[in-house]
C-alpha cells in the first residue's frame, strides 16, 4: 500500500469510498444535522479538523505502542486521543468564535461518539499509512464527509417544499435519498479502481 | 422491584424502545454489515455482549465514578470489552474476522451502548442494567437480523449461505450495496411507523 499517491488516497477517501455513503460511518450526524446547508458545512469543517487533529496523534501513539509492545492497549488509547482532541477543538472554538460555538451547540462534543473520526484511526493503522499519507487521509475522508453533509442538506432544504405523505416525513424519506446518493456515488468506483 | 418491572425493563427494548427503529441509535453497524445473515447476527451478538458486560460494570461502580468525568469512564469501560470480543472473534473465526473488518472495533462508537449506560446502568442497580442491556442487546441484534435476512434474501437468493430459490432467480444486486442497506432500513422504518399510526388511531377510535 506505500507505492499508493496522495492524490489517490484523497479521491479514494472523499468520493469513490466515500465515509459516509459507502462505509456507513458518520451515519448519526448525517441524518441529525444534515437539515440546513450552513450548519452541515460547519458540522463538516469542525469534523474535518478534529479527525485531522486524531489522525496525526494516533500516528504517533501506534509507534509507540508499537514500541512498547502493547498494541492491544490501541483502541483505549484512540478513543481517549479523539475524546480530548474534541475538548481542545471546544475549547479553542468557544475561545476565538462564541458565534461558531453557539451555532455547532451539543454537536461539537458529540463528535467523540462520531465513528467516522475513530474509523479514519482505525483505517490509516489497518493499511499502514505513512505520517503524510494518513494526513492526506484524514483530509480527504473529511472533505468526503462535508461534501456527504452538504449535498444532503440541500436536498432537504428543496424537500422543505415539497409535499410528501406525512407517513414518510422524517427518517425514513431521508435514508431513501441517502439509498439514491449513494447509488450516484457508486458512479465514481471506475476511479483508480475503487 | 416487582416481577413485572422487571420483566418490562428486558421487554422494552425489543419493540417499544428499539435502538434502531426507534430511537434510530447504533445506525452505522446496522447499514454497514447487514449485508448478510452471518454477519448481521454475529455483530449483533457481539454488541449484546459488550452492553450487556459495560453495563453490569458501569452499575457496579456507579457510586464510585465522579459525576465530571463519567462519561470518559464509560468510554474505557466499553472500550475494554471491545477489545475482549476483539479478539475473541479473531480467535474464533477469521473468517468472520475480516468480514466485520474495523466495524468491531468500531462498536465503541456505538451511541446505543453510551446511550444505555448513561440513562440506566448508571442509576440502576446490577440486576436490572443487565436485563435492560439485554432488552436492547436483544432489540437491536433481531433489528440487524431483519436487515440481513431481507437484504441477503434478496441480493444473493440465499439465506445463511444455503440458496434458496435454484439458478434462475437473479439476485437484486443494488441489495447487497451500499445503497440498498439505506433503502432496507428505510422501508423498515417506514413499516414501523404506519403500524405506530394504525395503533395509535385504533386507541382513539
Amino acid at each position: 500500500m506505500a507505492e499508493q499517491s496522495l492524490g489517490f488516497i484523497f479521491l479514494s477517501a472523499a468520493v469513490v469510498s466515500n465515509f459516509v455513503l459507502a462505509l456507513f460511518l458518520g451515519i448519526c450526524p448525517f441524518l441529525g444535522v444534515s437539515g440546513k446547508v450552513a450548519t452541515a458545512s460547519r458540522m463538516g469543517m469542525a469534523v474535518t479538523f478534529v479527525m485531522l487533529v486524531s489522525s496525526t496523534c494516533a500516528w504517533g501513539i501506534n509507534i509507540l505502542l508499537g514500541a512498547l509492545n502493547a498494541e492491544y492497549l490501541r483502541l483505549i488509547m484512540y478513543i481517549a486521543v479523539i475524546a480530548s482532541a474534541v475538548q481542545l477543538v471546544e475549547m479553542i472554538v468557544k475561545k476565538f468564535s462564541p458565534a461558531l460555538f453557539r451555532a455547532l451547540g451539543i454537536f461539537l462534543p458529540l463528535i467523540t461518539t462520531n465513528c467516522a473520526i475513530l474509523g479514519v484511526a482505525l483505517f490509516q493503522t489497518n493499511r499502514g499509512y505513512s505520517l503524510l499519507q494518513s494526513l492526506v487521509f484524514a483530509a480527504g475522508a473529511g472533505a468526503g464527509f462535508t461534501l456527504a453533509l452538504v449535498l444532503m442538506a440541500g436536498l432537504r432544504e428543496e424537500l422543505e417544499l415539497a409535499d410528501v405523505p406525512g407517513l414518510v416525513k422524517g427518517t425514513a424519506l431521508t435514508l431513501m435519498i441517502a439509498g439514491v446518493l449513494s447509488m450516484g456515488f457508486m458512479g465514481f468506483a471506475g476511479l483508480g479502481g475503487g | 422491584m416487582s416481577a413485572p418491572a422487571t420483566t418490562d425493563a428486558f421487554l422494552k427494548g425489543l419493540w417499544r424502545e428499539n435502538p434502531v427503529f426507534v430511537y434510530l441509535l447504533g445506525m452505522c453497524p446496522v447499514l454497514a454489515v447487514s449485508n448478510s445473515v452471518i454477519n448481521a447476527v454475529s455483530m449483533g451478538l457481539a454488541s449484546t455482549f459488550v452492553l450487556v458486560m459495560s453495563s453490569a460494570l458501569v452499575s457496579l461502580l456507579r457510586n464510585f465514578i465522579p459525576k465530571q468525568v463519567r462519561i470518559a469512564a464509560y468510554i474505557m469501560i466499553i472500550a475494554t470489552f471491545v477489545t475482549v470480543i476483539d479478539y475473541l472473534i479473531q480467535a474464533i473465526s477469521l473468517e468472520l474476522y475480516a468480514a466485520l473488518g474495523a466495524f468491531i472495533q468500531l462498536i465503541v462508537v456505538n451511541c446505543m451502548i453510551l446511550g444505555r449506560a448513561e440513562s440506566f446502568a448508571s442509576r440502576n442497580p446490577i440486576g436490572p442494567s443487565i436485563l435492560d442491556a439485554l432488552g436492547t442487546g436483544v432489540g437491536f441484534t433481531v433489528a440487524i437480523f431483519c436487515m440481513g435476512a431481507i437484504r441477503e434474501i434478496l441480493g444473493n437468493g440465499s439465506f445463511a449461505g444455503i440458496d434458496l430459490f435454484g439458478p434462475h432467480f437473479e439476485p437484486w444486486i443494488v441489495m447487497i450495496l451500499p445503497g440498498g442497506g439505506f433503502f432496507v432500513l428505510g422501508a423498515l422504518l417506514l413499516g414501523v411507523n404506519a403500524l405506530n399510526q394504525r395503533r395509535k388511531a385504533a386507541d382513539h377510535g
